[in-house]
């Protein structure tokens, strides 16, 4: 089988530890889908369950907040990974337990 | 691309790179391409590491099959560009456009293998509802589908719900059938790396 394993946990520790333009705070509230302050929860939100409706004006206002472009691109890469993230635990979890109960 | 850095941020080299791309393949460089080369350190590097070993690493599902569920994995997340991105791989990795075409229109009618069907319908509900259960991994052993098999389909879900949502937040532009014609032969000579 193919083992993503390695390769999944290296990608998330170097988002979320690694150095970047935005605070490790910050990117671990995008990845968690846990910012509070507008205009990032809206922006993360959408990301997270619909990133199909996000908006040139949903990326505008991240701008006009005072963001730069390089810390949208981080708190969006964040938002992304995580999201899949816990649907992939979710769903690891749940083969787990299948497998439990059977044997 | 919404980000302006993503479409003209890149360094010296990687703009000549992206220049020797759009000669060679007589097509405009694509959008996945200025991401994942954007700052690689960061996203890129890391991501296609985890991208290669799910679609390319060793699998009983084959490179058609791994293609195929990250079109329907894209459809579901409405993307438009990863669908016809992946599609087209796919396509070319079966040489059948005819079965691509029936399983992005009707998963339940399209001429499969039931193993296959069930594990698309799986990664179909968990990409929709975030979540899946034990009772619905149970449903795919009970169809035949191996413990290593769900995992590699996970692994390629993994990819994919990260992938739709990056192309769709950052606006990616959806070139012709020809762009992603050019970029599935790539991707089947290649790979992820």
């Amino acid at each position: 089988m193919s083992d993503i394993r390695k390769a999944r946990s290296a990608l998330v520790a170097r988002i979320l530890e690694g150095d970047g333009t935005t605070s490790r705070t910050q990117r671990r509230a995008a990845f968690d889908n846990a910012a509070v302050e507008e205009p990032l929860s809206t922006l993360t939100q959408k990301v997270a369950k619909h990133a199909h409706r996000v908006t040139d004006e949903d990326i505008a206002a991240a701008r006009a907040s005072g963001l730069s472009e390089d810390e949208i691109f981080e708190i969006v890469v964040c938002s992304a990974i995580g999201q899949a993230t816990r649907q992939y635990d979710t769903a690891l979890a749940a083969l787990e337990a299948a497998a439990g109960a059977k044997e | 691309m919404r980000l302006r850095i993503l479409d003209r941020g890149h360094t010296f080299g990687t703009k000549a790179l992206f220049a020797l791309i759009r000669a060679v393949s007589r097509q405009p460089v694509l959008d996945v391409i200025k991401l994942v080369k954007y700052r690689a350190d960061f996203y890129g590097g890391p991501m296609q590491r985890v991208t290669h070993e799910a679609m390319r690493g060793p699998s009983t599902w084959s490179i058609g099959d791994r293609e195929l569920m990250a079109a329907l994995i894209a459809k579901t997340n409405e993307c438009e560009w990863c669908t016809q991105a992946h599609g087209a791989v796919a396509k070319a990795a079966y040489g059948d456009e005819a079965k691509v075409f029936a399983v992005l229109s009707d998963l339940e009618t399209a001429p499969i293998e039931e193993p296959l069907r069930a594990t698309l319908r799986m990664l179909r509900k968990l990409t929709r509802e975030h979540a899946v259960d034990a009772d619905d991994m149970r449903a795919l052993r009970a169809a035949g589908v191996s413990r290593d098999q769900i995992e590699d389909a996970l692994a390629v879900c993994f990819t994919f719900n990260t992938m739709a949502r990056l192309a769709e937040a950052f606006g990616f532009f959806v070139p012709g059938p020809r762009a992603f014609d050019a970029g599935a032969k790539y991707l089947l000579a290649r790979g992820y790396r």
